[in-house]
């Protein structure tokens, strides 16, 4: 007599291994690339003297010190807010009408190319923006624009704007997705039984269980914020910038000893990362005891909810107004003729923008279509072989699992792209689309696997037994039953792939080597020069090509499959 | 306006220097033309260039077409945010020993980048001086030989030349500033209304150097490499300067814009009155297109203005060389120098000399008309030369400890 | 006995505990009940017979159908067929694919449409082949999945608490129908249900995992 089990990943067991070494390969190798330059040593430039020369350059860079602190200003305030905005939006208005529809005004928000709503947002509120265009003079007195700093400002609070309003979006998405596991409907139900204000209640009863799930999401939302660039240069202060920008700086400077610098700050700002994330990890067990005290005081705080709730819908509507009024602003400027302070629309509307930039757009397009659908058509094959493995195997994803996923998210681009380039020119890569997509794939790779992940998981695997008594196959199991059914989360991931790399900066710049002009490179090019109507035909552009790919998932199941009322659940 | 960003430190790239010819092997004899443009034919010529001015990108976009049209060549424009990016990738090439077919096939470029290629040893050429165009350019009337002193030596082809100018907006202030003390002294009585593109802007570092000359007693001193031991004393008048003028910036010099059409948008919007221009006649050109008002004008100092040329250079791993030859040939040809002096189009002042045309080619030229805010040549007064291009890179790099890191 | 579906002293265990114990003989025609309360592992012998248990669990024993030993076989080759509450129509295939999808491949095009559309007139569902599932009411969308099964030609028949789904004047309809067609075509069929009613109605032998494990 024997022991067994049944089944085996089959030829899907190799799909984890080649999906860990395509997301965490390049950025291993791209922070070994950027390790090596930090300490001297960049040998195929006759440098090899190892030594921290580097971090003394660096170090009297004299705008070191501002630097580094608006890389950690502006992330921790950017995910504070957000994750604030979000908390309270839930912990005030969840499972109200008002709530619905804000939920569905900022889910198609979150694809927003972050360069997109950077120009928007500039745009609305420079001191010549929208709004002081929409007061002026009746209300501000102002014939010409104020000369106030509120644009670019050194505290970096436009950035932080820009990234809250950006990032809430997202953390909201997730927070929804957590919202179905943890029972909250009951638990507020609970709560507010037993005296507790809907805020009060909400924060002590639902909000650690939907934390716990979203930890990682909102790691995610502080390690970009501290490190991102194409929004840092549109919004953020320039005497000096942040970390971030200052490294892209001297990444592209000619003179090669200023690679060493850029490395050794490149480093810098992962440990700057690395230790915000420890500081907040530390904050999370702060708030923990905190928290916890307050819900053994018992206090019901139902009066709170006069303010708090409010409040919460203010956020969720700055958020969606912010973007909204941002892209509208765009779509204004790429039609406008002359338009001066502080007239509050053009004098006169012109296709001649249009006629003039739509051209070198649409060529951009093709580029940016090409290697969007090529990174998600890989991921998304990748992504399948794994959860069919997982499935096939029936173990589910470990938690360790999961933060190799998130890994890639969290390690600052700016940290491991510039050695990744390096690298990619040493093994003889030439620059084009074909690098820029496998570079591409490694931020696909997470977003497809954690949205196709819990669909996948949620079918029904009774399906699967039936078919397989019917006598199909594994394989035609999965080809003519489990995709097909699910038909709508796939092309949902497949939109959300193609939403994040058409919003790809640094991966295409670096990694392409300028030869792969995408919508994106191409609008972050354009903002140096400020012509705002060339940015809003651009900015108008990468809109649509995630908003159209996203449309084109809700509407394709309903147009194959119209008869199939079951699909559409 | 021009397209360079950035000044740079030249030793490094001077250490790096590898014994000059390193893949010409199998490239093109530009003095065999015939040879070129049998084999530019079918090539595709990426043309890093700084893609922020949608005029000038219109520009290639034509020249794109032309050369398509009668030479069979593909021309691509990598749209810059800096063109030190560029230089980058052909030196990032170099040390990975990518020495055939480079990223980089034709580079708009001049100045400190273009002392640093040289030195670096990453040209092609000579070839400028072989094209058959040049036979048009006006190499004894206008500084197409040396490009900011530095000999070109037919590594680089000229194609436009740029003087600097001021944009004013006739609606705030009465008439011309004459000098330098009367921009500061302007400024002080109407704080908040002058700006200058934040160095290492091409154009803002044009702004100190433009100011350096109006100051410094005698200009010989500029004309050759900085000594170190000089600096400070030569620059104090600069700095000095500086420390009056920049509390009373836009924004107290807390921001500055990112380049020289961020700073047009900022006229436009009526937060500045005044602002510094590479191009003559870019603020008639932009009245034109409804992006400034018509009460835009422009003038130059009295003890004259900064000029200088554009140029086009090759690296020396270029898989097209060939096909890049063929652009820069068509770039100093009477066509092309037509349509780039064209008021409506860019209206750089063309590289040719007008009496080495024919009568038909210098028809085109006259038939021109001066746009609206533009200065004829006269008026424009005297071109004061590019100081050294060590001048723009120790000068930004000042700039940037003193006013660039401050907040 | 060499005819039908036997369990040899199967155990199956969960982290190298044994969750469930069963040595039992199905003879063709004939219905076993397995009955017990929930989470005794009644779902889980059904899994191991049609070779979707999970990995989780490791067992011991043999399944023998018709003499021969089947466990080492892949799901789709032993000809085994299930039927669970929910009635598992694939929502994207219509009415007659999901029977195509059933029916033992060969044949001609034609004919086996016409073995389809006979296979709809044995269950009243005459002319219903181009239907979307989710338009059929819920006896009809049981009798659709029987008949799928049906159509695959199966050697033994599995019900996993197949009838608690259906409310009770289609309950005692169904049973009807697939007894029924489990006699005629003497299939050994193996019931799990915790329903007594269910097992009344089999009118066979009745195991009770919930009192004292393994019987036969």
């Amino acid at each position: 007599m024997s022991r067994r089990t049944i089944s085996g990943a089959g030829p899907f067991a190799a799909a984890p291994v080649l999906t860990v070494l395509v997301m965490l390969g390049p950025v291993a190798a791209g922070l070994a690339g950027t390790l090596l330059p930090a300490f001297g040593y960049l040998p195929a430039a006759g440098l090899d003297a190892v030594s921290l020369d580097p971090f003394r350059d660096l170090a009297d860079w004299p705008g070191l010190w501002p630097a580094m602190r608006l890389s950690v200003t502006t992330g921790l305030a950017a995910t504070l807010l957000a994750l604030g905005g979000v908390a309270l939006l839930f912990a005030g208005w969840s499972g109200t009408r008002a709530f619905r529809a804000l939920e569905r005004l900022l889910s198609p928000l979150l694809s927003v190319p972050h360069a997109a709503m950077a120009f928007g947002l500039a745009f609305l509120i420079a001191p010549s923006g929208w709004i002081a265009r929409a007061l002026s003079p009746w209300a501000t007195g102002w014939e010409r624009p104020p000369d106030l700093l509120i644009v670019q400002d050194p505290w970096g609070i436009a950035l932080t704007m820009g990234l809250v309003a950006k990032e809430m979006p997202f953390l909201l998405l997730m927070a929804l997705a957590a919202l179905g596991q943890t029972d909250a409907r009951r638990r507020l139900r609970v709560a507010q039984a037993a005296g507790y204000g809907r805020v009060a209640g909400w924060l002590k009863a639902v909000f650690p269980g939907i934390y716990a799930q979203i930890r990682l999401p909102v790691y995610v939302v502080l390690a970009y914020s501290m490190s991102v660039v194409d929004v840092a240069l549109i919004l953020g202060p320039s005497t000096p910038p942040p970390l971030s920008v200052q490294v892209v700086r001297w990444m592209s400077d000619p003179d090669l000893s200023m690679r060493l610098v850029a490395s050794a700050a490149a480093l810098l700002q992962l440990a700057l990362v690395l230790g915000a994330l420890a500081l907040w990890r530390l904050g999370e067990a702060l708030v923990a005891r905190l928290g916890l005290a307050w819900i053994e005081r018992g206090a019901r705080a139902r009066l709170a909810d006069r303010v708090l709730r409010p409040l919460g819908v203010v956020s969720g509507g700055f958020s969606a107004a912010v973007i909204l009024a941002g892209l509208a602003g765009l779509a204004v400027w790429s039609l406008a003729g002359f338009w001066s302070f502080p007239e509050p629309l053009p004098r006169g509307f012109t296709a001649q923008n249009w006629m003039r930039h739509g051209p070198g757009a649409w060529e951009a397009t093709g580029l940016t279509a090409l290697v969007a659908l090529a990174s998600v058509g890989l991921a998304l094959a990748l992504v399948v072989g794994c959860l069919e493995a997982e499935y096939r195997r029936g173990r589910a994803l470990s938690q360790a699992g999961l933060w190799l996923i998130y890994l890639p998210l969290l390690v600052p681009q700016i940290a491991f792209l510039p050695g990744l380039q390096t690298l990619l020119l040493v093994l003889g890569f030439g620059a084009g689309p074909g690098p820029v997509i496998l570079g591409h794939l490694v931020f696909v790779l997470p977003y497809v696997f954690l949205s196709l992940g819990d669909p996948w998981r949620a079918w029904d695997g009774r399906a699967g037994t039936v078919a397989r008594a019917l006598g199909a196959g594994p394989l035609r199991v999965l080809l003519r039953v489990r995709l097909p059914m699910l038909i709508r989360p796939l092309l949902t991931a497949a939109a959300v792939g193609v939403a994040v790399s058409v919003g790809q900066y640094l991966p295409t710049l670096l990694v392409g080597g300028g030869r792969v002009p995408t919508l994106t490179t191409e609008a972050v090019a354009l903002a140096s020069g400020g012509d705002r109507r060339a940015i809003g035909v651009y900015g108008v552009a990468q809109t649509l090509a995630v908003m159209v790919p996203f449309a084109a998932a809700l509407m394709l199941p309903a147009l194959i499959y119209r008869n199939r009322r079951g699909l559409h659940g | 306006m021009t397209p360079f960003q950035t000044a740079r430190t030249l030793a490094l790239a001077a250490s790096l220097a590898l014994p000059a010819p390193l893949a010409l092997a199998q490239a093109p004899d530009p003095a065999d033309w015939a040879q070129v443009t049998e084999a530019a034919e079918g090539q595709t010529v990426y043309w890093h260039a700084w893609g922020g001015d949608t005029a000038t990108n219109d520009f290639i976009s034509w020249v794109g077409d032309r050369v398509m049209a009668e030479h069979g060549v593909t021309l691509e424009h990598v749209k810059l945010s800096d063109t030190g990016d560029a230089v980058t990738r052909v030196l990032s090439e170099k040390q990975a020993g990518e020495d055939a077919d480079g990223a980089v096939d034709l580079i708009w470029i001049n100045g400190p980048n273009f002392a640093a290629m040289k030195d670096a040893g990453i040209l092609f050429g000579p070839f400028a001086e072989d094209l058959p165009n040049w036979q048009y350019v006006d190499v004894d009337g206008k500084t197409v030989q040396t490009d900011f002193t530095v000999p070109t030596e037919g590594l680089e082809a000229p194609w436009a030349m740029a003087q600097v100018v001021f944009m004013y907006d006739t609606a705030d202030i009465e008439g011309p500033l004459p000098s330098a003390e009367a921009i500061r002294d302007w400024a002080a009585n109407n704080p908040g209304r002058f700006t200058y593109p934040q160095p290492p802007d091409f154009l803002g570092a044009t702004f100190l150097k433009q100011t350096l000359i109006e100051l410094v007693d005698d200009n010989a001193v500029l004309g050759a490499p900085v000594d170190e031991a000089d600096f400070q004393a030569v620059t104090a008048p600069l700095w000095d300067y500086l420390d009056a003028l920049t509390p009373n910036l836009w924004r107290q010099g807390r921001a500055y814009p990112a380049s020289g059409p961020a700073q047009i948008q900022l006229l436009a919007d009526d937060e500045i009155d005044l602002a510094i221009s590479f191009n003559p006649n870019e603020a008639s050109r932009n009245i034109a297109q409804f992006k400034l008002p018509e009460t835009i004008r422009t003038f130059v100092l009295e003890d004259g203005t900064l000029g200088n040329a554009s140029f086009v250079a090759i690296p020396y791993n270029s898989g097209s060389k060939a096909g890049a030859m063929v652009v820069a040939n068509y770039l100093m040809s009477p066509e092309a120098q037509v349509r780039a002096q064209d008021p409506e189009v860019l209206g750089y002042n063309t590289v040719l000399d007008m009496q080495a045309l024919s009568d038909e080619q210098r028809a085109a030229f006259d038939a021109l008309e001066l746009g609206v805010a533009t200065l004829s040549p006269a008026e424009l007064g005297r071109v004061q030369p590019e100081p050294h291009p060590s001048w723009m890179t120790r000068v930004t790099e000042e700039w940037i400890e003193r006013y660039g890191v401050v907040q | 006995m060499a005819e039908g579906l036997r369990l040899e002293e199967v155990v199956i265990c969960q982290g190298g505990a044994p969750l469930v114990s069963l040595d039992a003989a199905v003879r063709p025609g004939e219905v076993l009940s397995v009955m017990g309360p929930s989470g005794v592992g009644k779902s889980t012998i059904l899994s191991l017979i049609t070779g979707s248990l999970a990995p989780v669990f490791h067992f011991e024993g043999r399944v023998l159908l018709d003499g021969e030993e089947i466990t080492a076989k892949p799901a789709e080759a032993r000809r085994i067929g299930i039927l669970f509450q929910d009635d598992l129509l694939f929502p994207h295939l219509s009415v007659a694919q999901n029977l195509a999808f059933g029916l033992a491949p060969g044949g001609s095009r034609a004919a086996r449409r016409a073995r389809i559309e006979e296979g709809l007139c044995e269950i009243g569902l005459e002319g219903f082949g181009p239907r979307d599932p989710a338009t059929l009411s819920g006896g009809q969308k049981a009798r659709v999945a029987l008949m799928r099964m049906l159509l695959s030609d199966p050697r033994a028949l599995l019900l996993d608490e197949a009838f608690s789904g259906l409310d009770q004047g289609l309950r005692a309809q169904m049973r009807r129908l697939v007894f029924e067609h489990a006699r005629a075509r003497a299939l050994p069929v193996l019931m799990v249900t915790h329903d007594p009613e269910d097992a009344e109605a089999a009118g066979g032998r009745v195991v009770d995992l919930g009192s004292g494990g393994s019987g036969g």
